[in-house]
């Protein structure tokens, strides 16, 4: 491996930039990983839960007989049982919710799949059989289900006198704001519902909980940090006494999920405090997308006023956001205000912010939460392009703060000294040559293909600490063994991050020894010390600074050691491969592990006063914030015929400081992007009136495939960042800035059938893609589609030149025709009526008969559409030759393809 | 619940237990055989997560019944590498791209991978991208997968 130079003077590094192994993987490729549900004790129980079959209700009985004769079955609890624990629900601050909250439903529901008893059983599948057996008796009310109903419907919550759980900004609009915006050249407002997402990640949460003697308690939780779910669980249930060990090796995903224990958890601590057996809960991915938390679900509209030439002048925001019914804290992401345009030189901005409760799933964090700030602004910069007449790119110039331009404090007071949004899009521009695009697409557009391309920028807040209550440094302890073999204990956590491998890679440089001779242990709360694992793009930024500053006084530590050992000076020792060097003495060379044993086990050799062994620990506070900057670029084709998108290209031009492994940060963002995709394209989380979810299985449900994701292209655009090491985080980068890119890419594929439609209503599904390109809404099922509509002659496809027919043409009158379908050939009877170059007709086959018109003829060849309506809604667009007393041809079925067609004069 | 007597050979070794007829060889595997490195994403059939290699065909354990594999050669990720801990041709390549993040999906991977490059018929990569769009991974948005899965189709030659 090259030495590569690090920025901060942090000298030569042999592993930092590299891409290394991981140390995860040999036990994860082998299926000797430690996930919650592998873990197996004597004597545990299972459990399962009963849930809500309604939205919202007071309960009148819960009748648990039935459950409790199941053989199999040792008990089933409801809150009735857990109350006396008085155990707290909290939200990731660590502060109690504002409405009532318990860990099974005690008086009454609020959404369909609330817990209502719990059942402890000898194994899974006969607690799920005695959990079917509850039955539970509600008085139903009428449920508050989207933001619509929470805003205009009754209060959910007793006690409460709206349903806001969190409201900010103001309702007026400040006149010097109003004025600006009505008076300037261009007003652009773009409105964004952004539908629910359901975290998903692979591993569903599950705990195993077990009492250990009546002053302890072991968790193995699939979490986001040990150490927080230890914190959270000892607030929560008041017991400070009680030693909490959490243990969680390896994690499936989170993605903000995890971030800390919910009711379903806490209930099964509960239980296991209660029965004292150990028990486990898994839950399976019905539960998981209809019972756990879930996220994004907002509206956004965002008004920002332009100059003539396209300089920003004003904005304002209104957004509002689904809360649920028992959010993971209450939340009118202000952060989204924080940020919107943090990156771009704007004087004034105002907002209005509010969440609200409903009776639905509750609200927690996933992936860059505030992320819908980053959608509405670059794709409304884009419409206001098209509006105003100048380039997506030349909006971005001559609006983005560039380097020069700081340091500068944004218009809602967020300080910026090293942000690089503008230089990593112009260092895009230079990998993609967008000209030459724009070429391609035109002439692309000629043969009728829709490509498009897409720009956002972006910058990030990432590892912030010191401002929020478990927002804290990282800590590092490292030792170097009596064998000369080192080990860390470090307070990050991987749900696949990899902390354990740029951790590891960190120490080996700063201590001079091999990677392979760094092991880092972290996931139990038992070892190390305090952090809020990954949450806010923070532990290769916070941690790796900790693992430097440790790494270094260790480091210092051997060399005086060694100086005294060595009756050398300290200055003149080096480490380098495991092995102490004196400079200009090679015969005094020692091996760590001799220095080692000695400063172990001969403290009188030491130095006076020197303290026997080598460790040391550190915990690292960084800079409160730290920004990390992009520009991503796509490029798409949209079918016409199918409303299906393909992204061809994918360009990546990220500013994430140092970089300590290049395959973990790529990852890092290949994964948020891969779930923005989702977003964009597929993912959905719907409800019912009644409060029904409506995704509860992947079928549903749909995540992106490797299919749907394309090759990422990575181009270098770092800088290094004041925080130790000149780290920038890139956990959730991808996640914020790949909506845009792609959305914007769309937009522009579809130009010449016009702008997407208001509001922005994700996900963008080939039904309201093609309703964009037919110009007409195709989702509205229940309006009463006429038979016959008339087609658009397809003016943007030019004929190609009909070919010159051998015989004479004769398209009026009754044809026998064979369309060949992918179920079969189907047989029908055509009848065309010719009327100068236009053309009608009838269809007749078994099935029925339809009526058609708008065809056009070109010498021998006729083209038209017919919109049919069972056994689905789709346009079959014919093209014939005819020739003489037979035709051939094709017919485009939507997303089913192409089918050939031919026929015969009838007789 | 009936119970039934089941005898299969797991990883080369042989195994008999008596289960209930309602028990997917999934969980046969997991909790009854000690295979943990079979991971249970969705239990529906969609993630790919569960799949086994059943008498040298990929199969999603999570679908099939342990009373169905009786008499079977079932392989997990367990069973992949060497005696000696040498990685499986398919182990190592998903390493070196780095085709794995938190490791949920990747048993079933590799499963699916060493079953279509394992055997006589080696797969060319088109098909081995039609039968990974069969996989869902939540983490690496697939980079290190399609790199592993040309690598091994270049790798046989197809
Ligand atoms: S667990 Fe079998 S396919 Fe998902
Ligand atoms: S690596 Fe986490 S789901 Fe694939």
């Amino acid at each position: 491996m090259n030495a590569q130079q690090l920025p901060q003077g942090l000298g030569a590094a042999r592993y930092i930039g590299q891409r290394v192994l991981r140390k995860e993987d040999p036990r994860l490729l082998t299926g000797r990983g430690q996930f919650v549900d592998d873990i197996s004790l004597p004597g545990m129980l299972h459990c399962a839960f009963a849930r809500s079959a309604i939205a919202r209700g007071n309960i009148l009985n819960i009748d648990t007989s039935a459950a409790r004769d199941m053989p199999g079955v040792h008990a089933v609890y409801t809150q009735a049982d857990l109350a006396h624990f008085n155990a707290q629900m909290l939200s990731f601050f660590l502060l109690p919710p504002e409405v009532e909250m318990t860990p099974l439903a005690s008086d009454r529901v609020c959404y369909v799949g609330e817990p209502l008893a719990l059942v402890v059983a000898d194994s899974r599948a006969l607690a799920e059989d005695a959990a079917s057996l509850i039955e539970v008796e509600y008085a139903e009310l009428d449920p508050v289900v989207t933001l619509a109903d929470a805003r205009n419907g009754p209060p959910i919550h007793p006690g409460t006198s709206d349903n806001i759980a969190a409201e900010m900004g103001d309702e007026e609009l400040d006149d010097d704001l109003a004025a600006t915006l009505n008076g300037a050249a261009h007003l652009v407002t773009q409105k964004v519902v952004h539908q629910r997402i359901s975290q998903a990640p692979m591993e569903t949460r599950g705990v195993v909980a077990s009492r250990d003697g009546n002053e302890e308690l072991t968790l193995w939780i699939t979490c986001q940090s040990p150490h927080m779910i230890a914190r959270w669980v000892s607030q929560s249930l008041g017991l400070p006494q009680t030693a909490i060990r959490v243990i969680a090796k390896d994690v499936g995903g989170s993605f903000g999920l995890k971030n800390h224990p919910w009711k379903e958890e806490v209930s099964v601590i509960l239980a296991a405090l209660l029965f004292g057996r150990p028990l486990k809960w898994i839950e399976d991915r019905y539960e998981a997308l209809t019972a756990s938390n879930q996220c994004r679900e907002a509206e956004m509209t965002l008004q920002a006023a332009f100059d003539a030439e396209g300089h920003l002048l004003a904005s304002h925001g209104d957004y509002a956001c689904n809360n649920g019914a028992n959010p993971q804290g209450p939340d009118n992401n202000i952060a989204v205000h924080m940020f919107v345009w943090g990156a771009y030189k704007m004087p004034a901005y105002a907002f209005l912010t509010r969440g609200y409760y409903t009776n639905t799933n509750g609200l927690a964090a996933y992936r860059g939460p505030w992320a819908i700030e980053s959608l509405i602004r670059e794709t409304l910069l884009d419409r206001a392009a098209r509006k105003i007449g100048i380039d997506p790119v030349e909006i971005r110039r001559r609006n983005l703060v560039t380097l020069k331009d700081q340091p500068s404090v944004s218009s809602m007071g967020i300080p910026r000294e090293d942000i690089t949004p503008a230089e990593c899009m112009e260092k895009l521009l230079h990998h993609f040559d967008l000209a030459a695009f724009r070429k391609e697409q035109a002439a692309a557009r000629a043969e009728g293909r829709y490509l498009g391309f897409g720009l956002a920028t972006y910058i990030e807040p990432t590892g912030s600490a010191g401002s929020m209550p478990v927002m804290t440094g990282e800590l590092a302890q490292i030792r170097i063994e009596p064998t000369g073999k080192v080990t860390a204990t470090m307070s990050t956590h991987s749900q696949g991050h990899g902390t354990a491998t740029t951790m590891a890679q960190i120490i080996a440089d700063r201590l001079g020894v091999a990677y392979e001779d760094v092991t880092v242990f972290e996931g139990d709360s038992a070892r190390g010390g305090f952090s809020p694992g990954a949450a806010g793009s923070r532990q290769g930024v916070i941690g790796g600074g900790a693992a430097i500053s440790a790494a270094d006084l260790l480091a210092a530590k051997v060399k005086t050691v060694a100086a005294h050992l060595l009756n050398a000076s300290a200055e003149t020792i080096t480490i380098d491969g495991g092995t102490v060097h004196v400079t200009g003495a090679p015969e005094m060379s020692r091996s760590l592990g001799e220095i080692a044993a000695i400063a172990y086990g001969e403290p009188d050799r030491l130095p006076p006063g020197c303290e026997s062994g080598l460790e040391v620990q550190h915990r690292y506070q960084p800079p409160p914030m730290t920004f990390t900057s992009a520009a991503h670029a796509c490029v798409v084709e949209v079918d016409a015929d199918t409303g299906f998108v393909k992204i061809l290209r994918w360009i990546s031009s990220e500013d994430c400081g140092t970089v300590i492994n290049p395959a973990v940060v790529e990852g890092q963002i290949s994964g948020g992007l891969a779930q923005a995709i989702g977003m964009v394209l597929l993912e959905e989380m719907p409800f019912d009136a009644r409060g029904n979810p409506l995704s509860a299985t992947f079928k549903d449900y749909l995540l992106p495939a490797i299919s749907d994701i394309p090759e990422f292209e990575f181009v270098p655009a770092n800088t290094p960042s004041q925080a130790l090491g000149g780290m920038r985080g890139v956990g959730e980068g991808g996640a914020i800035i790949g909506p845009p890119t792609l959305v914007n890419a769309i937009a522009d594929a579809l130009i010449p059938f016009g702008e997407l439609p208001e509001p922005l209503a994700l996900p963008l599904t080939p039904t309201k893609l093609l309703s964009v390109i037919e110009g007409r809404d195709l989702a509205a099922h229940s309006a009463p589609a006429p038979v016959v509509v008339a087609a658009a002659a397809p003016a943007t496809e030019p004929a190609p030149a009909a070919a010159a027919p051998a015989g004479e043409v004769r398209v009026d009158g009754a044809w026998d025709m064979v369309l060949k379908t992918p179920m079969g050939p189907q047989g029908m009877v055509v009848t065309f009526a010719v009327d100068g170059n236009a053309i009608s007709g009838r269809f007749d086959s078994p099935e029925g008969s339809q009526d058609f018109i708008g065809g056009t003829l070109e010498v021998n060849r006729v083209r038209f559409d017919l919109k049919v309506e069972k056994p689905m809604k789709i346009t079959l667009k014919y093209d014939l030759q005819f020739d003489g007393d037979s035709l051939s041809g094709k017919c485009k079925m939507g997303m089913f393809g192409s089918a050939k067609v031919s026929g015969t004069r009838k007789v | 619940m009936s119970e039934h007597r089941v005898n299969l050979t797991i990883n080369g070794r042989g195994h008999a237990a008596t289960v209930e007829a309602r028990m997917s060889l999934g969980d046969y595997l997991r909790d009854e055989a000690g295979y943990t490195g079979v991971h249970l994403g969705c239990e529906h059939g969609v993630c790919g997560a569960c799949t086994v290699i059943v008498d040298g065909r990929a199969v999603r354990s999570c679908l099939m019944l342990a009373v169905q594999a009786d008499g079977s050669e079932v392989t997990t990720a367990e069973g992949l590498a060497d005696g000696d801990g040498t990685l499986h041709p398919v182990q190592q390549v998903m390493r070196e791209e780095h085709a794995l993040q938190c490791g949920f999906c990747t048993p079933g991977i590799l499963m699916t991978l060493a079953a279509l490059t394992g055997g006589q018929e080696k797969a060319d990569e088109a098909t081995l991208m039609n039968s990974l769009s069969g996989h869902i991974c939540r983490c690496t948005g697939y980079q290190g997968i399609r790199r592993a899965a040309r690598r091994l189709a270049a790798d046989s030659g197809q």
